[in-house]
């Protein structure tokens, strides 16, 4: 078989896993790389699942691996930090059937909370790396992943960027291959990594990277394209696109297999081409390597180290200007904003009232931080929510967290909030913790997850009772209320935060945006009762907004009638009617 | 086929942007072109700004449109269309769906919407207005409103009609084919 269409980078990745013969693949959602797990599980013939977290997904993979069969895990950037610790060893075992980790990194943050790059962290463990620049090149990347990681004995990564991600191009499709499973034996010295056969994996590791390093010259997702002498570029990704834009006649030496690189194929190309820039994404991985080599070329010198790189970018620095014809216009920021109906606004919209603080975590309820809610105080990574508020108390003494909560989503809370809960418990804290529980992943577009009831391929599973998870690690004092209930949620913040026992109060609302919710209401302000007074407004549902005379509309169309609003009308204003 | 066509779509998270700048690339797909089309996707969907490029040609690189390169920028909404007329080539051609959707930013009075959106970017460029969702309510469904629009910016895309009524029809769900196809057409067939 063979058929052109046009692909998602992210559905090309699936489609070179589904046709490499992959038989497992396990991952947590992250944007840039959600879609590829969505796309993989419409493939009976591969098992998917949705782990709780990456570093759960990493190591099913590895033991699928073991096992003698094709494997996959893949993350974000972020999830990457979850799953080193399995990475790192993982690339001292090697492995039995091949192993690709997709790993999605984000250069100008379209979703993500760092812009750290995949290819530092892939050195440092000694795993090869391989960077497609095209769908096209996403699959067969893929498909070559795992001839490099049964050849050479190692996990393959696949690095990928938001653009690649989430642009669509041209494929050509191919059947799958049915690959057979490797026997699998017992093999103390390359699968127990206990010091006696670690020190020995780890002169493997060494030589294998040499021989990687050497063979790579020769490996075909490396290009050498000499035209014009005078000006080149070293590149990888989806920078090289940006080159090939801007410069057509340029010569241009891509790195398809960016860790580890090639000096003989860099070697030949320096020394052909005149001047030579180094065009990479994020940190100067390629560029300090080729400084390193004693060869002269130009790179972070003229790039940046930040954001997404694009051709009028290239065009600026070699040639002073680009293609802008007009100017900016001024526009008011449209920012991103909970949805109208969404349950977190109605918590913060308590939280907000009360004077309350909130430890944050990732997921949309993240953009509780921006006026007019402005709850949120901090935000690092998953699960930091609850350690944090924990540290704040054991730092500053209980009085100091009088005034503030732990928010963090239903998903994020299975993924590494369970530990810090269980920390809390141990260490005798007197916090308060609210899980925000919507029943599904909803940043990432709403993704399924131990709590839910429901695999990633749709099928019936037990779903985790979050308040009984609770309770088990010790917690006694567990209240759950629904997220729309303000006067109950204001009455057990107030009682919980003020009280001296650790608490978990769960807010209880589904995402406004999982399929099958209805909503049959909309709220309407009643012109007349209407005083301008703006309190209703101070929630910022977007569905909001003042007409000509000051008085308060709500677009019906936007209007999903969860009647938050009504709660903070004091004059009965706005009432709810059929849709 | 000559040089490279540079199609933007802006709008609104939950507009639906993103189906049109898929119809738009399996059109030139099934005209024989190199498509690339590049979405936003995460944080944007909520309610923020939404991009999303289509480029076609014999050879395509960059996934994306920049700074002075659109040939066409259909907006489903006037502040975004504002907001990203500079992206337009110097003949370039700006399709406008005539509605407002204030940013939280007006909502909550930080910042004002402003006047005449339409009739300052005609000082500048060649502007078509339309109001989809008139035109999509008529119709008796104002989910088609995307079809509107997009039969309204066809002809300065290019491709014939049938090609267009061919690849809506494939894409859109099997069961509103019929009023999608009449909203591309009421689009097309609009004053311009």
């Amino acid at each position: 078989m063979s058929k052109k269409t046009i692909m998602l980078g992210n559905e090309a990745i699936a489609r070179g896993a589904f046709e490499a013969g992959v038989k497992l693949s396990s991952a947590y959602p992250g944007t840039p790389s959600t879609e590829i797990s969505e796309y993989l599980a419409k493939y009976e013939e591969v098992y998917t699942e949705w782990a709780p977290n990456e570093k759960v997904a990493a190591e099913v993979a590895i033991g699928a691996s073991i096992s003698g069969v094709r494997s996959l895990a893949c993350m974000k950037h972020v999830g990457l930090n979850v799953a080193s610790d399995p990475l790192y060893t993982f690339s001292y075992t090697g492995v039995n059937g091949g192993a690709v980790i997709v790993v999605a990194d984000d250069p100008g943050l379209a979703s993500s909370q760092n812009e750290q790059d995949t290819r530092m962290i892939a050195r440092a463990a000694h795993v090869p790396v391989l960077e497609p620049s095209d769908s096209q090149e996403a699959k067969d990347f893929v498909k070559y992943g795992y001839e490099l990681s049964e050849k050479y004995d190692t996990p393959v990564i696949l690095r990928t960027t938001t653009k690649l991600a989430h642009s669509q191009s041209t494929v050509e499709l191919c059947d799958r291959v049915e690959v057979e499973d490797k026997e699998y034996s017992r093999n103390l010295s390359k699968y127990v990594m206990m010091p006696a056969s670690a020190i020995g994996r780890h002169l493997v590791v060494e030589d294998r990277e040499k021989r990687m390093a050497n063979d790579a010259a020769e490996f075909p997702v490396n290009k050498l394209e000499i035209n014009d002498k005078k000006i080149g570029f070293i590149t990888c990704g989806i920078a090289y696109q940006y080159v090939k834009e801007v410069c057509p006649n340029a010569s241009i030496l891509k790195f398809g297999l960016v860790n580890p690189i090639s000096k003989k194929l860099v070697e030949d190309f320096v020394n052909q081409v005149e001047t030579v820039y180094v065009f990479e994404e994020l940190e100067p991985v390629i560029e300090e390597q080729v400084r390193a080599w004693g060869f002269d070329v130009k790179g972070k010198d003229l790039f940046t180290r930040q954001g997404e790189y694009s051709a009028n970018m290239l065009r600026r620095v070699l040639f002073g200007a680009d293609d802008a014809v007009f100017e900016k216009k001024e526009a008011p920021a449209r920012p991103p904003i909970l949805c109208p109906g969404c349950p977190h606004r109605s918590v913060f919209s308590v939280l907000n009232k009360l004077k309350i603080h909130a430890s944050g975590d990732i997921g949309c309820y993240t953009l509780g931080a921006v006026a007019p809610l402005s709850v949120i105080d901090t935000t690092i990574c998953m699960g930091a929510s609850i350690s944090a508020l924990h540290g704040m108390e054991k730092g500053r003494g209980k009085d100091f967290i009088k005034n503030w909560v732990a928010v963090i989503g239903d998903s994020t809370f299975l993924h590494t909030g369970i530990n810090s809960l269980i920390n809390m418990v141990y260490n005798k804290a007197t916090g308060t913790v609210m899980i925000l529980d919507n029943r599904t992943t909803g940043m990432t577009g709403h993704q399924e997850h131990a709590a839910t009831g429901k695999t990633l391929k749709g099928e019936d599973t037990y779903a985790i009772d979050l308040a009984a998870l609770c309770r088990t690690v010790g917690v006694k004092n567990v209240i759950e209320v629904n997220s729309f209930d303000v006067k109950k949620l204001e009455e057990v913040v107030k009682a919980s935060v003020n009280g001296d026992e650790l608490t978990v109060i769960i807010a209880k609302s589904p995402c406004v945006l999982l399929k099958g919710q209805k909503f049959p209401n909309v709220c309407k302000v009643d012109p007349d009762t209407c005083r301008k007074c703006g309190a209703c407004m101070k929630i910022g549902c977007p569905a909001m907004t003042r007409g000509e005379d000051g008085k308060v509309k709500i677009d019906a169309t936007m209007c999903n009638g969860c009647g938050l609003c009504q709660n903070y009308c004091k004059f009965g204003a706005i009432k709810t009617v059929e849709r | 086929m000559a040089m490279t066509k540079n199609i933007m779509i802006v709008g609104v998270g939950g507009q639906g942007t993103l189906l049109t700048s898929r119809i738009i690339g399996k059109a030139a797909l099934s005209e024989g072109c190199d498509v690339k089309i590049s979405e936003v996707h995460g944080m944007a969907q909520r309610g923020g700004s939404v991009v999303t490029f289509v480029r076609f040609g014999e050879k395509v690189n960059e996934p994306v449109v920049e700074e002075g390169q659109a040939d066409v920028i259909i907006s489903f909404e006037r502040l975004e269309a504002q907001r990203y007329a500079h992206f337009l080539k110097k003949d370039g051609v700006l399709v406008v769906n005539d509605c407002r959707i204030d940013p939280i930013t007006v909502v909550i009075g930080a910042k004002t919407y402003p006047e005449n959106i339409i009739e300052e970017l005609k000082k500048e460029h060649e502007v078509y207005a339309i109001d989809g969702q008139r035109i999509a309510i008529e119709l008796g469904n104002s989910k088609v409103l995307n079809s509107v629009v997009l039969g309204y910016a066809a002809s300065f895309i290019g491709f014939d009609k049938q090609t267009w009524l061919n690849t809506v029809a494939s894409t859109v769900p099997a069961k509103t084919i019929e009023i999608n196809e009449k909203a591309f057409l009421a689009g097309y067939n609009a004053e311009h």
